[in-house]
């Protein structure tokens, strides 16, 4: 049920290889979890990612949520699209609703990131802690 | 925090998948689906909302009409039978217990719809009880019997009016009038009103009713669009509107002469809880205000949170959100009354950060219940 051509964090990011860069976005779990996103505080092109720490914030209209990065390095593209249209959030989560595009400082840092197969037990684990 | 009640159609709300949440002590649906088109739903065609959490206290006697006169802010002794009046509720200090509906049954039956906080309307009943003093009144706290439902938007009346039935027609029902009736076979009261700025009306039956009426209102509604609503567009469409949240934009330390709640008061009214106060706050004039704010950047401003004018704190968010209708994010704030001038710029503290807001005519968005 979650794609296989992206990797996934503990937090509920995805994170694409593409050519030289990584693209990020939230999952379909996460996008369902918060639901109805409204707003979203983006980062500008040129910040720096680190790995682990969040890079921008999503608002519901019951929740905020931040978004932490799955890889460290320089953010090349930011999908300001979601400025006014944050919905593509929840209607296409891996597609058009990607967040940033990062030129990664290491390769590495992906590999310790989830595959599709562990993210998916990885979340029914977390739904029968919250039961 | 104990066990959460339950309102008699629970056991529905888990059939249809809602996402539950604990809410004024009952855990209810926060959604069924998504916010934003149970919101629609309301605005553009049908809602249907359990909110058998409120509480119903019964005020039985010769004294009920002269009681409930003392008990609240507004005047209720012309009230005719099967009309209902909104009021605060105020404590001697002018700050307010609650805002309530009053439904004029008869002379001597007055039925109170309270906010359902904490177990089952328990501050709102033990507050009256305190207050009974020489009338001759019988106060019950009927909350647990009665199961209540909301059918709000545009086909509401269309969908109610051939099942109900009534001394008059639904559509002859004017908004805050309420009747007797039958719905599906059982016995109900329904009145014509709304917490989402829609028409629409409120079914009250007895809880164990309820249940088949909520699912054969759901079947009938199928031909308009129904959806179940839960709080969360309960919320946005209450908020548009900027009807009052107690809790948020009401509360004990808040008077009504400050939220826009001044029609409600009559001190041309014999004596009643927190008169003298209020003609003090009156006579001196308010000191701060509930304005609403526009917010356009930045983020979604929500309760709580600090609204400052040149670094310095003048106020506070009492409710906020994004307004769905608007796609735009508002706020109803209690700010000082020096920066309540409409056009007045103000900034709302969002995570850790200044963001720019405006002072703004509420409501957001126009009412169009009916008259």
């Amino acid at each position: 049920m979650y794609p296989k051509d992206v990797k996934y964090t503990e937090t509920h990011e995805w994170a694409r290889p593409e050519e030289k860069l990584v693209a990020v976005g939230i999952t379909s779990y996460a996008s369902e979890q918060l639901s109805d996103i409204v707003y979203v505080e983006l980062p500008t092109e040129g910040e720096e990612a680190t790995k682990g720490s969040p890079f921008g914030t999503l608002e519901s209209v019951k929740a905020v949520s931040d978004v932490y990065s799955p890889v460290s390095g320089k953010i090349e593209e930011v999908n300001h699209r979601l400025q006014d249209e944050p919905e593509l959030l929840n209607k296409d989560p891996y597609g058009e609703g990607w967040i940033i595009k990062i030129s990664p400082t290491k390769k590495e840092d992906l590999e310790d990131l989830m595959d599709a197969a562990a993210y998916e037990k990885f979340v029914e684990e977390q739904e029968e802690v919250e039961e | 925090m104990g066990e959460l009640l339950l309102t008699p159609l629970h056991e529905e709300h888990i059939k249809l998948k809602a996402r539950m949440i604990p809410f004024d002590g009952f855990d209810m649906p926060v959604q069924y689906t998504s916010i934003i088109q149970e919101h629609f739903a309301v605005r553009e065609k049908v809602g249907l909302f359990d909110v058998s959490h409120m509480g119903e206290i019964e005020l039985h006697g010769n004294d009920a009409l002269s009681f409930t006169d003392y008990i609240v802010a507004n005047s209720v002794m012309q009230m005719k039978d099967g009309e209902i009046k909104y009021s605060p509720m105020c404590y001697p200090h002018g700050g307010q217990v609650d805002d309530i509906f009053i439904y004029k049954m008869k002379d001597n039956f007055v039925l109170l719809v309270v906010n359902a906080s904490p177990n089952y309307s328990a501050k709102d009943f033990d507050w009256i009880s305190q207050n009974k003093g020489n009338f001759d009144v019988d106060i019950l706290n009927r909350s647990p019997t009665y199961g209540e439902v909301a059918v709000q938007g545009p086909e509401a009346e269309k969908l109610m009016e051939p099942l109900v039935k009534g001394d008059t027609s639904l559509k002859e029902l004017k908004r805050f009038k309420f009747m007797r009736g039958e719905l599906f076979g059982k016995r109900i009261l329904i009145s014509r009103t709304g917490y989402t700025g829609e028409d629409g009306c409120e079914v009250y039956s007895e809880a164990k009713d309820i249940v088949d009426i909520w699912n054969g209102i759901l079947a009938d509604g199928k031909k308009f669009g129904i959806k179940p609503i839960g709080l969360g567009a309960r919320d946005t469409t209450r908020f548009e509107v900027c009807y009052w949240l107690y809790g948020n934009d009401i509360d004990e330390t808040i008077n009504p002469l400050e939220t826009g709640q001044e029609w409600t008061v009559k001190f041309d009214k014999g004596k009643f809880i927190g008169k003298e106060a209020l003609l003090k706050v009156k006579e001196k004039g308010i000191s701060r205000k509930l304005v609403g704010l526009y917010v356009p950047t930045g983020g979604i401003p929500r309760n709580k949170m600090e609204v400052r004018k040149e670094g310095r704190k003048i106020g506070y968010i009492t409710s906020g959100n994004y307004c769905p209708s608007l796609r735009k994010a508002y706020a109803m704030a209690m700010l000082d009354l020096l920066y309540t001038e409409k056009g007045s710029k103000v900034s709302v503290v969002i995570r850790n950060r200044e963001v720019e807001a405006e002072v703004v005519d509420m409501p957001f968005v126009k009412p169009v219940n009916k008259r």
